[in-house]
């Protein structure tokens, strides 16, 4: 049941590289992260790649499959036909260490930047209660691997590394949503979300939710929803008086 | 040495799993200045493969349950040979640690009265485990990472720099622990990316680095679980027990063979599932040993009600302690019973609702149709025993979750003792944050009460070096890779799930071949992020450790949880009172000796019944009535 595949991988590091040709055994039930890893045991021992669980579970392999963002692990060789070239590339949107090995240091950056979950003050630990539904919100984007294939497709920043310093990609906007959706968290998160994280920059064409290897609804379920209640509150006339009283020098 | 990268900290902690980063919160919230250092990226530990949940006496989904109804679960499912302190103090302080978890954010599913769920699982005699669906190791690596930010957020309002006082070093790999005399004086190694050495000065140094699986061929574990910490320990003076005992979890994928060994959950069939042969028959009725036959049921009828009725029922015997669960797969594959690929049918497909199965599992539903194909709504897994877990590591102070190394502190799956001869499901999360909080206080302790700090040797500093771009320096010699696949094939074949005495000599005679080809091996290429050079240094450990297991196995002549022996089919009361202590000598060579263990506290015997303690104690053990 093994034929001998066909693949094409990027080679190189920050000062340059090439795609390289291979010719590599593939065997029955195999997924492109099995591949690469033959390639390194066989041809190319030094050849760069990121992987932990290989189950999709912790997000580390993640690369541009004939150009579709996706984790290595999780993309069968079957999906392929056997004469087909497979072409393995780096993400894009961050710079190449080397190989498939991309520094994805701007996603931790932009991490640190929004404000942690700020506890209820009046609760102490085991005090906490929330209702299923209300928790369901949050708990869905929760299930974020980090793998930042959103943040590599998105076009706001995936050729315009400008955008960067002003926009936190799709997976920090999500943060920010699933803390402003806790049932328990204590701090504003409406404003940040604009002004900080550049939600502005978001036009909803929903690449991001393409992407997501846990088939969460980035742009229907944290971003559109956090559109709006940014635009709520910014033309709400009540919120608008409110906010022109209190700022009123006394 | 013209490129070495030097810091200097009170806390090193080595692993950035659940245990690595509860202990670094500790250390740095007892005002320690910390680094954490890991091999992979932040966020990736092994920890979120952890799906069923984590343990806990809260009492919200029975309110009968209690820590000494914990305590007595966790030593049961351990067969008596856990240190019973480490699990009074794990049972005792694991709801504690997980109500602190939602103060840091996490969003644990909920009882309808808003509590926290709590869900049924192998050897827990109430529904006990905290969950996310069946991702909950995710759930806690993530809520851990938020609040080390949190933490960084906090040193950035006071001082303007996020890593004034807690930093992360990830893709990291520590080669080599330095030490002054007795005492720990810091670590040394390597970035992954650039290659270049580093050195972190340090007087205590917490190692939370996981497990040992990748010495095995199946196996549910990444490629960071190369016992690094268990041979860190070892090579600084320290001593490891209980390495003969590893859990082989009973489900793991069978098909197709690139995913063999990758986890299906507990939760399965702690919600209903139940192993069938290619008989169709649930063949776990025939595999209740006498020591459980009270609380397990004999027949199907009573073993459905007990999902719905607890109180008035016996368990299912799917719900057995996982070393009993993998070894009845193991003896029904071997009698022909297996299926097509070589394992047992798991089936939940006849036994919930599909929208409940995609409510209740939604990872294992997804990776079973993304990898094989399968549709678990539908039809039924094909899963096999894979290696999971290694109950042995470094042997710990329980309080303070020091080693017997002034300095080196351990825990998490890489501390040994806790979970006995074999660990329940659910016990691993909360054994992190309970050990991992304690060696982190302890490490703060430690330093606290040091006349004088530790320095490092600059010579010890040249020498590891040396000894990490060895493998550089030959020509001619074997790929790290092929002596990998071996040195699993052999462990697999002779150190597995059952095991002979003249298999596991015969184990012990390749081990001293492979330290012969590791010592001749080749690497390619050059240092920077070089995984045929990683895999090259991690071979050592894995080799071991990897002695470390087959010498402690040969030596142990009974069966006991994750121990099994052919030729010593039975549990021994003797036994029970021995651990066995894997310790380096001057040569390098492991040595095995056995120690008597501590007899357990009075108190804590009287939680038992006295017929019960004649199953695992010996007669001068037994309280006196």
């Amino acid at each position: 049941m093994s034929y001998q595949g066909k693949f094409r991988v990027w080679r190189g590091d920050s000062e340059g590289g090439e795609l390289k040709d291979y010719e590599v055994e593939v065997n029955e039930g195999e997924v492109v992260l099995d591949v690469i890893h033959r390639l390194q045991a066989t041809q190319t021992p030094d050849m760069a790649v990121r992987w932990n669980c290989k189950a999709g579970k912790c997000g580390s392999c993640s690369a541009e499959i004939n150009g579709m963002p996706k984790l290595m692990c999780m993309c069968r060789m079957n999906t392929f036909a056997e004469d087909e070239v497979v072409t393995v590339t780096p993400m894009r949107t961050f710079p190449v260490i080397r190989d498939l090995v991309t520094d994805v240091s701007f996603n931790y950056q932009k991490a640190r930047e929004v404000p942690a979950f700020k506890p209820p003050a009046d609760l102490k630990p085991g005090e906490y209660r929330m209702q299923q539904v209300d928790v369901e919100r949050s708990q869905e984007f929760r299930k974020c691997i980090e793998c930042f294939l959103c943040q590599d497709t998105c076009h706001v920043i995936r050729d315009h590394e400008e955008n960067k310093e002003s926009f936190s990609g799709p997976r920090f906007l999500m943060r920010v949503a699933e803390l402003d959706m806790h049932p328990l968290d204590a701090a504003d998160r409406q404003h940040a979300a604009q002004d900080q994280h550049g939600l502005g920059f978001c036009n909803i064409t929903k690449c991001c939710t393409e992407v997501c290897p846990e088939h969460i609804k980035i742009t229907d379920n944290a971003l559109i929803p956090m559109k709006e209640r940014v635009a709520d509150r910014k033309y709400d006339p009540i919120v608008w008086l409110g906010n022109k009283i209190r700022r009123r020098p006394a | 040495m013209t490129e070495l990268e030097r810091h200097s900290y009170d806390v090193v902690v080595i692993g950035a799993g659940g245990a690595g980063l509860r202990a670094a919160i500790e250390a740095r919230e007892q005002g320690k200045k910390t680094a954490i250092i890991c091999k992979s990226l932040f966020g990736k530990a092994h920890t979120v493969m952890a799906e069923g949940g984590c343990a806990a006496a809260m009492g919200n989904a029975n309110s009968n349950d209690n820590w000494q109804v914990h305590y007595r679960d966790t030593m049961r499912g351990g067969k008596f040979l856990n240190n019973w302190r480490m699990a009074e103090l794990h049972a005792q302080e694991a709801p504690d640690r997980v109500w602190e978890l939602e103060t840091y954010g996490a969003l644990f599913d909920r009882t309808p009265d808003g509590r926290i769920s709590q869900r049924n699982f192998g050897g827990h005699t109430y529904p006990r485990l905290a969950h996310v669906g069946d991702r909950t190791g995710l759930e806690l690596i993530r809520t851990l990472q938020q609040k080390i930010v949190s933490l960084q957020q906090e040193d950035f309002e006071a001082t303007g720099d996020y890593e004034a006082n807690l930093k992360v070093y990830a893709e990291c790999t520590i080669t080599e622990l330095m030490k002054d005399g007795d005492a720990i004086s810091g670590a040394f190694g390597y970035w992954r990316e650039s290659g270049r050495f580093i050195l972190f000065d340090a007087p205590a140094v917490v190692l939370a680095t996981g497990g040992v699986g990748k010495s095995f061929k199946v196996t549910s574990n990444s490629w960071e679980y190369t016992g690094d910490g268990h041979a860190l320990a070892m090579r600084a003076g320290a001593t490891l027990i209980n390495m003969e005992f590893i859990q082989f979890h009973p489900t793991g994928m069978v098909w197709p063979p690139s995913v063999k060994g990758i986890l299906v959950t507990e939760s399965v069939r702690g919600d209903g599932g139940v192993l069938k042969n290619s008989e169709g028959k649930r063949f776990m009725f025939d595999y209740v040993p006498d020591v459980f036959r009270a609380q397990y049921a004999d027949n199907e009828e009573e073993a459905d009600r007990w999902y719905k009725d607890a109180d008035n029922n016996r368990r299912p015997p799917e719900l057995l302690p996982r070393d009993e669960v993998a070894r009845a797969i193991n003896s029904e594959v071997k009698a022909g019973r297996g299926t097509p690929h070589g394992g047992v049918f798991l089936d939940v497909s006849s036994r919930l609702p599909a929208e409940e199965i995609t409510r209740r599992l939604p990872s294992m539903h997804h990776q079973f149709k993304e990898l094989a194909d399968v549709d678990i709504t539908k039809e039924p897994m094909e899963v096999g025993p894979t290696c999971h877990y290694v109950m042995g590591g470094v042997e710990v102070d329980p309080d303070t979750a020091s080693s017997t190394v002034p300095g080196l502190f351990a825990a998490g799956e890489v501390a040994g003792g806790m979970h006995g001869s074999n660990r329940l499901g659910g016990n691993s999360l909360s054994d992190l944050l309970v050990f991992g909080r304690r060696a982190g206080m302890g490490a703060a302790t430690y330093v606290d009460q040091l006349q004088e700090r530790p320095k490092v040797d600059e010579a010890d500093v040249d020498a590891a070096a040396t000894e990490a771009l060895a493998p550089f320096e030959l020509e001619g010699g074997e790929n790290p890779y092929s002596i990998h696949q071996d040195l699993q094939q052999s462990m697999n074949d002779l150190v597995g799930i059952i095991r002979k005495e003249e298999e596991m000599e015969r184990a012990l005679g390749r081990l001293a071949e492979f330290r012969g080809r590791i010592a001749k091996m080749t690497v390619e290429g050059h240092r920077q992020f070089n995984p045929g050079w990683h895999l090259a240094l991690d071979l050592r450990n894995m080799l071991t450790v990897s002695e470390c297991v087959a010498g402690a196995a040969l030596l142990r002549q009974e069966s006991r949880g994750g121990h099994t022996r052919d030729d010593f089919p039975e549990m021994s009361p003797e036994w029970r009172k021995k651990l066995l202590v894997c310790k380096l000598d001057a040569e390098g060579h492991v040595n095995v000796t056995e120690k008597q263990q501590i007899p357990m506290r009075e108190d804590l015997l009287e939680l038992f019944e006295i017929d019960e303690l004649k199953k695992y104690l010996t007669d001068e053990e037994l309280p006196t009535a």
